[in-house]
Formats: C-alpha cells, structure tokens, sequence
C-alpha cells in the first residue's frame, strides 16, 4: 500500500475543488486533486441556468450592487444564511466572473438596440445602451430584485468547468481520477491526508497532506428522485463526518425542485411554466389554481412542490411501474416557440423520454435538487473543529445560503469560496500549525483500517444485498423526509434507517471480481450514506418549525424565537447509532439585515425578542450618519471586509461608475 | 390517459463485450443479457438494472445520465454514441454493446477517456494562453467582447470529450498520436478566441503535421458521430487551410 506526500489534498475535481487548487497552487503550494471522474465529468457541467453577480451591465440588471445581491441572499435562505459569510459572498462573486472571462468562458454578451422580451405573458421591447455592448449579460432568475444570472448560452456550468479545468491543467495541477477517498487520516487533533481507494484496481493508498479540502459536491443520491449525477452520494461529507470531530451544519436543509422529468429525474427548466406551461394530474385535470388561486403553477418553488406532492397523496397522480407522477403541459405553447426558446427541453423529452413535447405531455414530479447543508466551516473554509481540514463548494456549509439557496448562487459560491479557501489554505500551511509530522505509522494504521473493513465487507456471510437496502434508503427518504415532513413520518424514517443501519453489517458480496467490482463500492458507500440520511432526518425531526426548504406540517411557522440556530451534527464514537445534534445560535445582534418577512410566501413567524431591538439599533445607527453613502452604511452596521484575503477586497467597478 | 405510447412489452437481449483486465483469468467474450423493456427505457437504465439483477461485477461509466458530461460514450452496434441518451425502443430486440476503441479498458464498456483526453489537453495546450492572467486587476471591468463572437466560441465549445469522434476516426486506428477531432475542434476554439494570444505559427508547432490537422484524411466519421453535432469537418478544413498558409 502505497503512501503519497503532497502539501495540499484537494478532494473534488468540480468548480470548486479546482479554483481552491489553483489558488493555493499559485501561492507555492504543491497540490494534488482527487477525482472519482475525470474533472471535466463533475456534476458542476450541468448547471445551465446561470451564475449570479451583480454586474449590472444589461438593462434589466441595471442599478444592481452588492446591497442588493446581499438582501435577496439573506431573504432567499429564510435567515438561515451567516451574514458575513453572504457579504463575502456578494462581494467577491463580480470578481469571480471576471477571472472566470479572463480565463476564457464565453459569457453571453449584451447587444445594444432593441430587443423583444416576454414578461407576464405579454409582448415587451427593451433597449439596451450602446455602453453596455459586449460586456457580459445577465438573465432573470428566481427570487431576486434584478436580472442578475449571468450565462453562457444554455451551458453555462460546462463553460465555467472547461475553464477551470484548463487553468488547472496549465498550472500543472495534477488530477488523480478514478479515485476515491474513503477516510480521512486523522491524528486526534488535525487532518492529515485520507486512505484513497482506486475504482479502476481495487488498490488502497494513503495521501499525507498538510491541508485536506473537500470538495465532493452535494449528497442527493440518498433520494430515490434527484436531479444530481449517479456519484453525487455525498462521500466527503460523510468521511468527514466519520473523523468524530468535524461538524456538519443544517443537513436538514434540502432542496426540491418542481419539475424533474419522470422518473429519471432529469432537470427541465422553471421556463418551461414561466412561459405558460401547466401541471395537470393523472385524469388531465388542471389542479394548481384549486390549491393556490392567485399564483397558480407560478408559486415559488417550495410551494408548487408541495402542491404537487399533496395532490400525489391525494390519489390524482398518473400511476406507472416505477410510480406515480404529474404532467407538465407546454403543448398550448405551440412548436414554434418550443423549438425556438425551450430547444434544450425538447431535446431532453426527445433524447430521454422518445416524445414531441409539442405534442405530448411531460412527465413530471418534484425531485432532490440541492444540499444547502454539509461541512459547517469559518469564514475561511477551514473546518471550526478539525485544524487542517477544508471544504468548499456544495459539500460546505460555509453558510451562505441558509435554509433555500437561490438559482444561480451555487456555482458562484463554488468559485468565490475556491478562491478564498486557496488563499487561507496557503496561509494556514505557512503558519506554525501548517507543518506536520508525516508519521508512516500513521498512514499504514488508517490503511490497515480500511483494508480491514473491506475485507470484512468482503467475507461477509450475511444475506443482505448492498443495492436493495440503498434503494431502501433512498426511498424512504423521498417518501419521509421529502418535501413535506411531519413529526411521525420523520419518526417513522428514522426507525426504518436505524433498521437498515442495522441490516448493513450484514451485507454480502455476490461476486468477487477483482479490480474496480462496482458491488464492493456500493457496499462500503451504504453505511456512510446512512449516516448521512441519519443527520438529514433526526435534524428534520428535531427541528420543530418550518423555514425555507424545511417544511414541517406539524409546526408550519417560522419560529426566530426557538429555531433561529443552525444544525450541527457529528458522529463521536463509531459505535453510535444516531448524530449528536448540537446548535449554534446566530445572533441577530450582529445581523445587517434582522429577520423579517421575505417578500414571498407566508407572511406569519414568530420574531425574536432581538429583532425589534436590533432594527431600532440599525434606524439609530444610519440616523447618526444621514450623509453616509452605501458602502459606509454597509461598513457601520456590519463590516466584513477584514475577512476577506487582502487581495479581494477592492471596489468592484461598474458601468454606471465610468459614466 | 397516459400519452407516452405503450411499447408492446418485449425482452431486449444486451450482447456485452466483457473482459476485466485486472483479472490474469480474464479472456474477452460475448455475454447476453435478458431485460424486460419499459416505457421510455434508456440503455442507462438497462445497464443498471443489469448489474443489479443479474450480474453485480459488470463494468460501465455513467454520471450525469443526462448527456452533458460524456461518460458513457460506447459501441451501441457498432456505433459510437451515448448510452445514457440513447431509449432501448429505437433499437432492435438484440443490442450489442462494447467499449469504445482508441481507449484504454478499464473493464467491460468502461474506458479511460479522461487519461487521452488530459494528455491531449496538455499536448495541445487548450488553455488561455495570454500575459499577466494571475496579476489582472479583477475589480475593472471585464473587458468586451462581440457577443456573436462570445456565441460562435461556446458552439465550438459545446465538445464534453466523450470520445466518439475518436472512436470513429480511421486516422487514429493507424496512428496513435493522432490527435484527432476533438483536439482539432478545440485548437479551432482557442485559435478563434483574441483572449488567446497564440499566432498561427504557434498553432502550427502544435498541429501542423500527421499528427495534427494533416493526418486527418477527412473521411468525417466523426462529424457524423458526435452527439453534440459540432462543425467538425468545416473546422478541420478551415484549420488545414490556415495551417497550410503558415
Ligand atoms: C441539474 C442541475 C442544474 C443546476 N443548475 C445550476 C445553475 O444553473 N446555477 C447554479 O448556481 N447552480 C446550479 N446547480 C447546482 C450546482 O451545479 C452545484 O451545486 C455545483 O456545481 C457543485 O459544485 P462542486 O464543485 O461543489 O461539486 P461537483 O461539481 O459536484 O464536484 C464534486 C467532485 O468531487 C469528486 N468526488 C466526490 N466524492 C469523492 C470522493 N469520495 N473522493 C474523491 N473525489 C470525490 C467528484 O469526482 C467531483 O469531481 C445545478 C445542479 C443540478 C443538479
Ligand atoms: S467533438 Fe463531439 S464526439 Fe468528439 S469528443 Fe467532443 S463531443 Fe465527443
Ligand atoms: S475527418 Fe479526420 S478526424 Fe474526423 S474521423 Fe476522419 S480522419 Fe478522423
Ligand atoms: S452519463 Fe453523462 S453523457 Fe451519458
């Protein structure tokens, strides 16, 4: 078993893992990358929708700044978000699509003149200025006050990927793919590497590193029905979790999105019902204007979901073998423009389902879309509770988003926090703490542990197969803790996975291939997997209110009172059965922008004591100053820049700055 | 009610080419596999359930299943393409289904396009090649660009290196270095970008010989095989006659 030195080891070859590689890479640092698939292959190449940064260069993304990118964050993640870590955010994602034009992606540019646009079903011409012409564009996205996604086309993760592969590539990165870490190698007190296994072999290694970041991505395939990739199993998040030390934050937190085709699960855009399309049920029948009269099939996506989900258990789905769903209904939007401005909808119905959706209808029904929870980091992506340990991308909880991310902010977050993780990696290594003892007798002793465990898994004798309890598990979770969740449905998930957990030790191989032998893989990937389900549904459980995505029919409101608190789960004795759930307050009194009403959905929570304290504090505060601008507003209520890497912190510039 | 059209129920047979290199025992053979066919099947979904019903050890590469990553690019009869896109009901009752050539096995339809693509990249240099990239002052505003150029750039930037195209090509089956379309189309991506400071001459080090741009003997299987319908052959013609110019 081979043992291999590298200063940084970087788990994840998307956006994020490879921007933070590239950072630290340029500060010096000798980087490898780990990658279950070749880097271009990461799941961040399917985002197509866009990337949110207020440039403000297009017509309908003019006036657009960090203050308002910041509030609809805030908002969108139902007050869950760290506000810090959002203004950080905000702040540096300009920058981020700067670096990433400089770099070679295609942004769609603005066209100066006249333009027809669609807006409210009705007909609009727009004029975008001559000033603007050829600086990158911006479309409208969900939830935010301007047209603030910028875009390549209708490929626009695969762009940003390509990209940054190429960069990493040209800085000689090199990306060990076909790899998978299956532990981190820990000394008690900081993260020292991690056992890799390769999938093509079967052979085991271990990767000493001064610094280990993950960055794996997000964890949907613990749902039977999501829209990730087949690897998106949340492997980093939970052999991080397997350390007893490091944390993670708001599992509970998960998105759904209303239209992923049936029963494969495959993304078709909000466009889709933006334009006109309708939701009908299983005898044809129009249902979403009984449930929501005002905003029909154009309620914000946690509520269509929800509808959706309700009308399904209601017994008015279309039943099939794999089944029931609902029908997404564009042929009322003619061919014409189908091919012209859903073309990629059509291809998925064509390429995936055999059918014209101009003709017929698409299945339908609301799928696993995101992880807003995972490794709870600072603001500097270092793990708060194991020194040496980084995580960045949908794998992290750095906590930008709170309880909802919103369209856009992911792939953003994934390069901003990749630039920031690279630079506080390289000064973590040159500080004091950055140095470690390459113990060999470290590594052989997480190997030999490893190796252990798979030979265990190996000359099982049990009965139990490692695919049919995965699918136990998964839909267990789709069924319990989905979109709707409620005390004893949760109560009931929890019963099933302990048994499952249980059932997992007896798990049996049916073939001995050697090599890659896909069946091994799914047999050590399970318990981990369950481990996460585990800290996604007691976190469910615990947590007695509803805010954004978490949707508990039992305790429908938002509860600033009792819940305003982010989740911590970690798993201290590997004996356990259950997370330890512990809770970090979020204090208001730091809050730039205190708890309120989001501008969408229902208007009823309960406030905390300290959010009329603090909103008078904040009145006081911009009174004092009446001749303050924005930034030093900003600076007076809550100041961020010092957390940020000296290089990032400038003014960005904007078109309304030269004029 | 339900409009997806009812296939008549059939039995597919998947003829798989198996063989596990790491396995010294290991010697290439046909295996048949039965599948009850279903509604809307894509040979993704055939494949697993394959490897969950019948035979746990078989080989192959899927992620996005959406086809956008290129993973899953195998022989599906004979012929490159994606499996994750392709539904079972355009196909007949037997499927044949093996790896794609020109690439290293892995095991049964699992190749490692990502270790030719890598190498391909760095041979080529696929990269921005322009001064002071890490000292740009990143709060100026972005420099412009024509957006139909930005348009023309991400057509020819569509490529996710599945492989196809190199499966296709006679040229590669005869010489290994070839650098084939996929290389080719990306040189004419970077070439086309004034973000790249490279000269044709420069271009010329890279691809003006048999292994580049004039080994190619324009017999375009591969623009006829990539799924995402690049321009190939208008590229590789374009490439040719500017490198000859050189
Ligand atoms: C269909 C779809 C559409 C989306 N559209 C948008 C959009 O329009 N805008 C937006 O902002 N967001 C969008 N998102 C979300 C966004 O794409 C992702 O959150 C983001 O790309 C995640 O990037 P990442 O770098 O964190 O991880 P990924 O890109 O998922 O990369 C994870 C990496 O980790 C590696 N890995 C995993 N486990 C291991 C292990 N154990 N050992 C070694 N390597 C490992 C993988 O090989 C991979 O390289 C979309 C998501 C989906 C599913
Ligand atoms: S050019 Fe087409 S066939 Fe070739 S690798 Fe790219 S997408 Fe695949
Ligand atoms: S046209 Fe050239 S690159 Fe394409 S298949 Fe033929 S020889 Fe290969
Ligand atoms: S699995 Fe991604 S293209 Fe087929």
């Amino acid at each position: 078993m081979e043992i291999i030195y590298t200063d940084v080891l970087v788990i994840g070859g998307g956006l994020a893992g490879q921007r933070a590689a590239i950072g630290a890479r340029r500060r010096g640092l000798d980087v490898t990358i780990l990658s279950l698939v070749p880097a271009k292959r990461s799941h961040s190449a399917a985002a197509q929708g866009g990337m949110q940064a207020s440039l403000g260069n297009c017509l309908g993304g003019s006036g657009d700044n960090e203050d308002l990118h910041f509030a609809d964050t805030v908002r969108g993640s139902d007050w869950g978000a760290d506000q810090e870590v959002v203004r950080m955010f905000t702040h540096t994602a300009p920058k981020a699509i700067r670096e990433m034009a400089a770099w070679g992606v295609p942004w769609s540019r603005v066209r100066q003149g006249p333009h027809s646009i669609t807006e409210d079903g009705e007909q609009k011409t727009i004029t975008e200025p001559a000033a603007a012409h050829g600086l990158i564009d911006s479309r409208n996205f969900g939830g935010t006050a301007k047209w603030r996604a910028c875009y390549v086309a209708d490929g626009t993760g695969h762009a940003m990927l390509y990209a940054m592969s190429n960069q990493a590539i040209a800085a000689g990165i090199p990306v060990h793919e076909r790899l998978e870490a299956i532990a981190l190698i820990c000394d008690g007190e900081r993260c020292c590497g991690a056992v890799v296994r390769n999938l093509m072999t079967g052979a085991l290694s271990a990767y000493m590193a001064r610094a280990t970041c993950i960055a794996t991505g997000g964890f949907g395939r613990i749902y039977r029905v999501s829209t990730n990739a087949v690897i998106n199993e949340g492997m980093g998040a939970a052999i991080a979790l397997e350390t007893g030390i490091a944390r993670l934050g708001n599992m509970e937190a998960v998105q759904f999105h209303p239209t992923g085709i049936f029963p494969a699960g495959i993304l078709v855009t909000e466009g889709c019902r933006g334009d006109g399309g309708l939701l009908l049920d299983g005898a044809e029948h129009r249902f979403m204007p009984g449930y929501e009269p005002e905003k029909r099939e154009l309620a914000s996506r946690d509520v269509v979901s929800r509808r959706m989900e309700e009308h399904i258990a209601a017994g008015h789905g279309a039943t099939t073998r794999f089944g029931d769903h609902l029908w997404l209904d564009i042929r009322l939007l003619g061919a014409e423009h189908i091919d012209g401005k859903l073309r990629e909808v059509k291809e998925i119905c064509q390429y995936f389902l055999g059918i014209d959706p101009s003709r017929e209808l698409i299945p339908v029904r609301p799928a696993q879309h995101y992880s807003m929870g995972g490794i709870r980091t600072d603001h500097n992506c270092h793990s708060r509770e194991l020194r040496g340990l980084f995580a960045v991308g949908e794998a992290a909880c750095w906590d930008m988003h709170g309880f909802n991310r919103l369209g856009g902010n992911s792939v953003a977050e994934t390069v901003v926090a990749g630039m920031i993780a690279g630079e506080s990696i390289a000064d973590f290594c040159a500080s004091a703490d950055g140095s470690i003892q390459l113990a060999t007798n470290l590594a052989n002793d997480a190997l030999s542990a490893q190796a252990a465990q798979l030979t265990a898994i190996a000359d099982s004798t049990g009965n139990e197969s490692a695919v049919e309890l995965t699918k136990l598990m998964q839909e267990t979770m789709t069924d319990k803790v989905g979109i709707f969740r409620r005390g004893e449905s949760l109560q009931q998930a929890v019963q099933t996975l302990l048994e499952l957990q249980r059932r997992s030790a007896g798990v049996r191989l049916r073939s001995s291939a050697s090599g890659a032998n896909p069946e091994l893989v799914a047999a050590y990937r399970l318990p981990r997997m369950l481990k996460l389900a585990l800290c996604v549904t007691h976190g469910a459980l615990m947590r007695c209110e509803s805010r954004g995505a978490h949707y508990r029919e039992d305790y429908p409101q938002r509860d600033d009172a009792q819940w305003l608190r982010r989740t911590l789960a970690s798993w201290p004795d590997a004996d356990d059965t259950l997370p330890t759930l512990d809770y970090e307050a979020l204090d208001i009194h730091r809050m730039e922008l205190p708890p309120g009403w989001r501008g969408y959905g229902t208007k009823d929570s309960i406030d905390h004591p300290s959010t009329a304290i603090r909103e008078t504090e904040i009145a006081q505060l911009i009174a004092n100053y009446p001749e303050a601008d924005r930034y030093q507003r900003q600076n007076l209520l809550m100041p961020f820049h010092h957390l940020l890497p000296p290089g990032f912190r400038g003014r960005n510039q904007r078109l309304e700055d030269t004029e | 009610m339900n409009t997806i059209p009812l296939n008549q129920a059939r039995t597919l047979t998947l003829r798989i080419l198996r063989h596990n290199p790491t396995d010294p025992d290991s010697e290439p053979r046909l295996q048949d596999f039965q599948v009850e066919e279903t509604d809307a099947m894509t040979l993704f979904v055939a494949l697993n359930i394959v490897r969950e019903e019948q035979d746990p050890s078989l080989q192959f590469d899927f992620v996005c299943r959406a086809g956008i990553c290129g993973s899953c690019g195998m022989l599906i009869n004979g012929r490159p393409a994606l499996a994750c896109r392709t539904l079972t009901r355009d196909l007949g009752d037997t499927v044949v289904l093996a790896p794609l050539p020109g690439f290293a096995l892995i095991g049964d339809l699992s190749v490692d396009t990502g270790k030719w693509m890598r190498g391909m990249s760095e041979r080529l240099e696929t990269w921005i090649h322009a001064e002071g990239l890490e000292t740009k002052n990143l709060d100026a505003i972005e420099d412009a660009m024509d957006p139909e150029l930005a348009e023309q750039l991400y057509e020819l930037e569509r490529c996710i290196e599945c492989g196809c195209c190199v499966a296709a090509c006679g040229t590669m089956q005869m010489r290994e270095e070839f650098v084939g379309a996929v290389g080719l189309n990306q040189i004419a991506r970077f070439q086309l970008d004034p973000r790249d400071t490279r000269s044709d001459s420069d271009y010329y080090e890279l691809i003006g010989d048999d292994s580049g741009v004039f080994g190619c003997m324009t017999l375009l299987g591969c623009d006829d095989m990539c799924p995402k319908q690049l321009p190939l052959a208008t590229q590789i013609a374009f490439l040719r006659r500017r490198m000859a110019a050189v």
